[in-house]
């Protein structure tokens, strides 16, 4: 069986063409970071401002919770039906896979960015009041900083879901690595579908591994250094997928202490 | 809504289903991933390797895995069976972390007190640390329970009938209705899920109240 799949993947007729394992990878990439970008464009200012202000924070907490519970099949097949006959072209089947993928995103990334803030050292922060800082410039230089490997884990548990979820994009007959495992599927050719869950495995492991290079790059070693004790639990977790329940726990924990 | 009226039974069947694919997976996880856990705090090597042996399971496609359950352990396609290994299989990847997270966060001088009373190693573990780790496992449990709910209704894509049936139905027929009772019945699935956990933490933690009383 193992012999069959790895056939399958050595195979340079599989390597090449339309509907080669080289550009279902990239589709695939390009659907995932796209979707990504928007959710941390979405997610990142408004988890700062609630972090920042403590505004809002039961509202998203709950939105989150809530967001999470989505079944990302049911809302691809919604937004289809809602968005496809508004739109034209390939955006009519992009559009409702992109939406599935960012509202997949937004959570992780959101909760990230709030807890980090939100666990920010207070004597730090008044630390900065203290010498002068705004509003605004604390949380630029204070509470961002300080918040960035929270900030990151949060982007790097999204990105994982996102590349695992992205294949349900051949659901609706779009590309991406989804293809081996659909067609995989309707030609009980085993092979094949294994192939795509191995390649998709190895992306996400990639991309993670990429992501984790630029979470030790932005955060301040200031922050890496004073905690010694985090620093090498880093370096030996460092290079492995955050797991998806650290995440949410510990933005889940406050709401234990007030309520 | 007329759609729901006439399909009421339906609908019900399909989440009686979706309850028992989605729940007897978190129980069987849970089992699974409490020896996991201790072993990875109590010796330390192991740590790296369980939690990148299982963050790895996390990063399988849920649709993949149903597919090739069937060929790995030998049983028909549409056996329910393969829905509740695969969210098994996903449950363990979510909770070996948290235990092992939950149990170190056990403060030393609880155990060395515990230790010093003369608790063995594994009465110990089943009454001083387990309980203490709870609210940090519920909290991993609550975000299994809201993923395998959506994760699931994926299986419809491979014909094992749950509330995704609808979606799927839905879809080929061109008909929003059983889509949009199907999400909603999905995400009501999750929050009395979710409730039940918050419910059975709130049991097993009195000592989290007591502070409260007094001050």
């Amino acid at each position: 069986m193992i012999g069959n799949i790895f056939a399958w993947l050595t195979d340079g007729t599989h390597w090449q063409g339309y509907d080669g394992i080289p550009r279902r990878l990239l589709e695939h990439l390009a659907y995932s970071v796209t979707a990504l970008l928007i959710a941390a464009l979405i997610a990142i200012p408004l988890g700062l401002y609630i972090g920042h202000t403590g505004r809002g924070r039961f509202l998203v907490v709950n939105a989150v919770g809530a967001a999470r519970a989505i079944p990302s099949l049911g809302l691809l097949f919604l937004a289809f039906f809602w968005l496809g006959p508004r739109l034209s072209g390939d955006l009519a089947l992009l559009a409702p896979v992109g939406l599935v993928l960012v509202v997949l995103a937004i959570p992780p990334i959101l909760s990230g960015a709030y807890a980090g803030v939100e666990g920010v050292d207070p004597d730090a922060r008044d630390a900065a009041r203290g010498m002068g800082m705004r509003g605004p410039q604390v949380l630029r230089h204070v509470e961002l900083p300080c918040a960035l490997p929270l900030i990151m884990s949060g982007i790097r548990s999204g990105m994982l879901q996102v590349i695992a979820t992205a294949t349900i994009a051949a659901v609706l007959g779009l590309g991406g690595l989804g293809r081996f495992l659909i067609d995989g599927l309707a030609a009980q050719d085993f092979p094949q579908t294994a192939s795509g869950a191995i390649l998709v495995a190895v992306l996400a492991l990639s991309v993670d591994l990429a992501l984790a290079l630029v979470q030790r790059s932005v955060v301040s070693r200031g922050l890496t250094g004073r905690f010694s004790t985090v620093a090498t639990f880093d370096a030996v977790t460092g290079a492995e997928p955050p797991a998806p329940a650290l995440q949410p726990s510990g933005s889940e924990r406050p709401p234990h202490g007030t309520g | 809504m007329t759609w729901l009226r006439d399909h009421f039974g339906e609908v019900l069947s399909l989440t009686v289903q979706h309850i028992y694919l989605a729940g007897v997976p978190l129980i069987l996880g849970l089992l699974i991933a409490l020896p996991l856990g201790w072993l990875a705090r109590r010796y330390r090597g192991l740590y790296p390797v369980l939690i990148i042996g299982t963050g790895l399971l996390y990063t399988i496609p849920s649709l993949a895995l149903f597919i090739m359950l069937p060929v790995l352990i030998g049983t028909r396609v549409l056996n329910p069976v393969n829905v509740l290994v695969a969210m098994t299989i996903y449950t363990v990847a979510l909770l070996v972390r948290t235990v092992a997270d939950g149990l170190g966060a056990v403060p030393d001088a609880v155990n060395q007190s515990a230790s010093a009373m003369g608790y063995k190693r594994g009465r110990r573990f089943v009454s001083v640390e387990l309980p203490l780790a709870v609210p940090v496992i519920s909290a991993g449990l609550r975000v299994a329970a809201v993923s395998n709910v959506s994760i699931v209704s994926v299986a419809a894509l491979i014909g094992v009938q749950q509330l995704g049936s609808l979606f799927t139905d839905g879809f080929s027929r061109a008909f929003v209705e059983p889509i949009i009772v199907g999400v909603v019945a999905c995400v009501l699935l999750a929050l009395i899920f979710d409730g039940v956990i918050l419910g059975a933490t709130y049991l097993a933690t009195p000592w989290l109240r007591a502070g409260k009383a007094s001050g």
